[in-house]
C-alpha cells in the first residue's frame, strides 16, 4: 500500500507512520536498484572487468615467475656482478627440463626476446642441450651447452625481468628500455616505434578534426539559419550519410577513389588532369574518407549550439554598427564556441582509435595505433606490449573526455 | 546571419561563397554514397563508369551465394539476439533510474554509458583476451555478448530521455485505483514510453548490424556477419557483389535510422504540443 500522505498533510504524524513510510521508501529504492542490477553486473562483468584484466596485462608480467620458479628463488640473493652461483645453474637447468618440449618453452624464450633480441635462441639451445642432472659442475656443463651463459648479461636481464611486474611493455609502448644497468634510455633509432606512431596518431587526427570544423562550420550555420522546412532537407542531407555504416561508406570511398574509379575519370573528364592521380592506399585517402565518416559528428553539435543562437544578438551587433564581418567574429563566433569544443573532441576521439577505415584506403605507412594493436594481437602474438599500447590510447581518450567535461559539460556530446 | 542591406558587395560575395561552400561540402558528404548504388546495378565485371548495361545479377547472386547468404543470416540472427537482450536489460536499468536518487548514480550511468566512450578498437581487443579464456571465440554466444555491451548504452540513453517527459503521477494514480504494480507497469508505463523502448531497440539493431571491429577479432568464419564479409572482401578484391552486399547493409540501417528520426520528431512533436 502506498503510505498515507494525507495522515502526514494534517500533521498526525506519529512514530509508527514514519517508520512505515521509511520502510516503504527503502522498499522502492531496492526495487528500483534490482532493475539496474542486472545492466550494472553485465556491463561490469563483460566490459570493465576485461577492460580492467586488459590494463592490467600491460604491467602484468607472470610469466617467467610461472615457467622459472626455481631459476628466480635461486638468484634472488645474487647481486648483479658477473655471474649468479652454481645453484641458478641448476635451477635453470631443472625449471628448462621440468617444462620439457612443451609450447610453454617458446612462449617463455618469445618472452624473454622482447627483453634482449637472441634470447629466444637461447632459450631454445639450452632446452635442447639440456646437461645430465647428475653432472657435478653445472655451471660448466650450462656454458657448454649454450656459450652466453657465462656471461652477465643474460642473467642481468632475466633477473630484471622477473618481477612480478613490469614497466617492460609501457616503457617500450614509448620507445623505451631498461638497459643491463637498469636505467631506463631510448631504444635504438632502427626499433624506435611507436612515439613516431603515436605521432601519426595524433597528426591524422588533428588534421581529420580541422578540416572537418573547416568543412563542417559553414555547412551548420547555413543549416542553422535556413527556413526550418528548407533545413529539415538539408539535415537529411548530413543524416543519411551518418546513418550509413562506416564500412559501407569506406567501401564506397575504395571504389570512388580506385585508379579507374569514377573521381580520377571526373577528374580527367574535366581536363583537369592527364594522368590518374594515386588517391588511395596514401594519406589523402586516409584524409577523404575519415573526413567523409567523421563529419556529421561535427555539423550536429554544432548545429544544435547554432540554432540556440538568438539572431537579435547580431541584430543589435548590426544596429551599433558592427560591419557583417565583424557581428561575425565578436558576436556569432565567440557563441559558437560549445559546439566546435563538442564536435572537435567527438571527432578527435573518434579518429584517435579509428582502425577499419586507415586499414581498407590507407597505404602501410598511414596505419594507427589501432591497427597496431590489432596486429599485435592477431599476427605478432605480444598481448602486454598490445595492452600497453592501448592503456596510453585510452589514457588519451579520458584526459580529452575529461578536458571537455569541464571546458562546456558532458551534456553537449549528445550528437542527435 | 542575414545580411543587411548595406552590405558591401565583399560581404555580399562572402555569404554567397559560404552557401556555395556549404553545397559543395553537403555534395561531399551525400554524392559518394549515391555514385556507388547504382554500380551495384552494373552488367558488366568491372565498378566503373559508364555502366555497360544494367543489370541485377550481382543482387542475384548476394541472394544465393551460401558465402553471402549465411553473413546475411548471421548478422541478423545475432543482431536480434543482441538487440533482445540489449533492450530488456537497458529498458530495465532505464526505468530503475528514473525512478531512483542514491549516491553514486552518476557512477551508474558512467558505467552504463562507458562503452560508447572507449574506442571500439580497445573494447574488441579488451573482450578478445577475456572470452579467450572463457572459451567464446568464435561463438555466436561471444558475439552477441560484445555486441550488446555495445548496443546497451543507446538503449539507456534513449528510453532514459523518453522517460524524462514522463510523468510518475500517472503509476501512482493507476495504483491508487488499486492496479499492481505490473498491471501499472503493462498498461500506463509501457505505453506511454514504448517509442523510446522501439526506438532504443532499433538503434541497438543498427549497432549490431553494422558492427565490424568486434565481428574481427571475435567472430570465427563460422559466425561471419555480412560487415565483415564486406571487410574481407574489400581488403581482397573488390567486386560488385560487395557493392550489392554494401548496398543491402546500407538500405537496413538507413530505413531503420528513418523510422527512429520519425519517432524522435514525433516525441518532440507531442512535448511541444504539450497535451499531445
Amino acid at each position: 500500500m502506498p503510505p498515507n500522505s494525507a495522515a502526514l498533510l494534517a500533521g498526525g504524524v506519529d512514530a509508527g507512520l514514519a517508520r512505515q513510510v521509511r520502510r516503504a521508501e527503502r522498499r522502492r529504492l531496492f526495487g528500483m536498484l534490482a532493475l539496474m542490477a542486472p545492466s550494472v553486473v553485465f556491463v561490469a562483468l563483460l566490459f570493465a572487468v576485461p577492460i580492467a584484466l586488459f590494463l592490467f596485462r600491460s604491467i602484468d608480467n607472470s610469466e617467467i615467475r610461472t615457467y622459472l620458479p626455481r631459476t628466480v628463488e635461486a638468484m634472488a640473493a645474487w647481486d648483479g656482478q658477473e655471474t649468479p652461483p652454481a645453484p641458478a645453474f641448476g635451477a635453470l637447468a631443472g625449471d628448462l627440463r621440468a617444462l620439457g618440449d612443451s609450447s610453454a618453452v617458446s612462449l617463455l624464450g618469445r618472452r624473454l626476446n622482447y627483453a634482449m633480441p637472441g634470447y629466444r635462441a637461447l632459450i631454445l639451445r639450452t632446452a635442447r642441450n639440456l646437461p645430465d642432472p647428475a653432472t657435478t659442475d653445472i655451471r660448466a656443463a650450462m656454458i657448454a651447452a649454450a656459450p652466453q651463459w657465462g656471461e652477465a648479461a643474460p642473467w642481468a636481464i632475466l633477473k630484471q625481468q622477473s618481477g612480478s611486474l613490469t614497466s617492460f611493455y609501457l616503457l617500450a609502448a614509448l620507445d623505451l628500455e631498461r638497459g643491463v644497468d637498469g636505467a631506463i634510455h631510448r631504444v635504438a633509432d632502427d626499433r624506435a616505434l611507436f612515439v613516431g606512431l603515436y605521432g601519426r596518431t595524433l597528426l591524422v587526427s588533428l588534421g581529420t578534426t580541422l578540416i572537418c570544423l573547416v568543412l563542417g562550420f559553414p555547412v551548420a550555420a547555413v543549416m542553422a539559419q535556413a527556413k526550418p522546412a528548407t533545413a529539415s532537407w538539408l539535415l537529411m542531407l548530413v543524416l543519411i550519410p551518418f546513418w550509413t555504416s562506416l564500412l559501407v561508406r569506406t567501401t564506397a570511398w575504395v571504389i570512388l577513389l580506385q585508379n579507374q574509379g569514377p573521381v580520377n575519370k571526373l577528374l580527367q573528364w574535366l581536363g583537369l588532369i592527364e594522368q590518374p592521380l594515386a588517391l588511395i592506399f596514401n594519406r589523402t585517402g586516409v584524409f577523404i574518407a575519415m573526413v567523409h565518416v567523421l563529419l556529421p559528428y561535427m555539423i550536429l553539435p554544432l548545429y544544435s549550439v547554432m540554432k540556440g543562437i538568438s539572431p537579435t544578438h547580431l541584430r543589435a551587433a548590426a544596429s551599433l554598427g558592427a560591419r557583417p564581418l565583424r557581428a561575425f567574429r565578436t558576436i556569432y563566433l565567440p557563441l559558437t564556441a560549445p559546439g566546435i569544443a563538442a564536435g572537435a573532441t567527438l571527432v578527435f576521439v573518434l579518429s584517435v582509435g579509428f582502425y577499419v577505415t586507415p586499414a581498407l584506403v590507407g597505404g602501410p605507412g598511414d596505419q594507427m595505433i589501432g591497427y597496431f594493436i590489432a596486429y599485435l594481437t592477431n599476427s605478432a602474438v605480444n598481448w602486454g606490449l598490445a595492452s600497453a599500447l592501448g592503456a596510453l590510447l585510452l589514457l588519451l581518450v579520458v584526459l580529452l573526455y575529461a578536458a571537455l567535461g569541464r571546458l562546456v559539460g558532458f551534456e553537449r556530446l549528445r550528437v542527435r | 546571419m542575414a545580411l543587411p542591406s548595406y552590405a558591401t558587395p565583399v560581404e555580399r560575395a562572402l555569404h554567397v561563397g559560404a552557401r556555395v561552400f556549404a553545397g559543395l561540402v553537403l555534395a561531399y558528404l551525400i554524392l559518394p554514397l549515391f555514385v556507388v548504388i547504382p554500380l551495384s546495378f552494373t552488367a558488366g565485371e568491372l565498378l566503373i563508369y559508364p555502366l555497360p548495361g544494367w543489370s541485377l545479377r550481382w543482387y542475384v547472386q548476394f541472394f544465393t551465394d551460401p558465402l553471402w547468404t549465411g553473413a546475411l543470416a548471421n548478422s541478423l540472427m545475432i543482431g536480434v539476439a543482441a538487440t533482445a537482450l540489449a533492450t530488456i536489460l537497458g529498458t530495465l536499468a532505464a526505468l530503475g533510474l528514473h525512478g531512483s536518487r542514491f549516491r553514486g548514480k552518476s557512477l551508474v550511468v558512467g558505467l552504463l554509458v562507458a562503452p560508447l566512450a572507449v574506442p571500439v578498437v580497445i573494447t574488441a581487443v579488451a573482450t578478445f583476451y577475456f572470452f579467450a579464456t572463457l572459451n567464446l571465440i568464435g561463438t555466436y554466444a561471444g558475439l552477441v555478448l560484445a555486441h550488446t555491451i555495445l548496443a546497451l548504452p543507446f538503449v539507456v540513453i534513449t528510453v532514459s530521455a523518453t522517460l524524462q517527459g514522463f510523468d510518475t503521477n500517472l503509476v501512482r494514480a493507476a495504483a491508487s485505483l488499486g492496479a499492481r504494480p505490473g498491471l501499472a507497469f503493462r498498461t500506463v508505463t509501457l505505453p506511454i514510453i514504448a517509442p523510446g523502448v522501439i526506438s532504443g531497440a532499433l538503434f541497438a539493431f543498427v549497432t549490431s548490424f553494422d558492427e565490424i571491429v568486434a565481428a574481427l577479432f571475435l567472430a570465427s568464419p563460422q559466425q561471419r556477419t555480412l560487415p565483415r564479409q564486406i571487410f574481407s572482401g574489400v581488403s581482397e578484391n573488390i567486386s560488385p557483389t560487395i557493392t550489392a552486399a554494401a548496398v543491402v547493409l546500407l538500405v537496413v540501417s538507413v530505413a531503420l535510422m528513418a523510422v527512429l528520426e520519425g519517432l524522435r520528431r514525433r516525441g518532440e512533436r507531442l512535448r511541444a504540443g504539450g497535451n499531445g
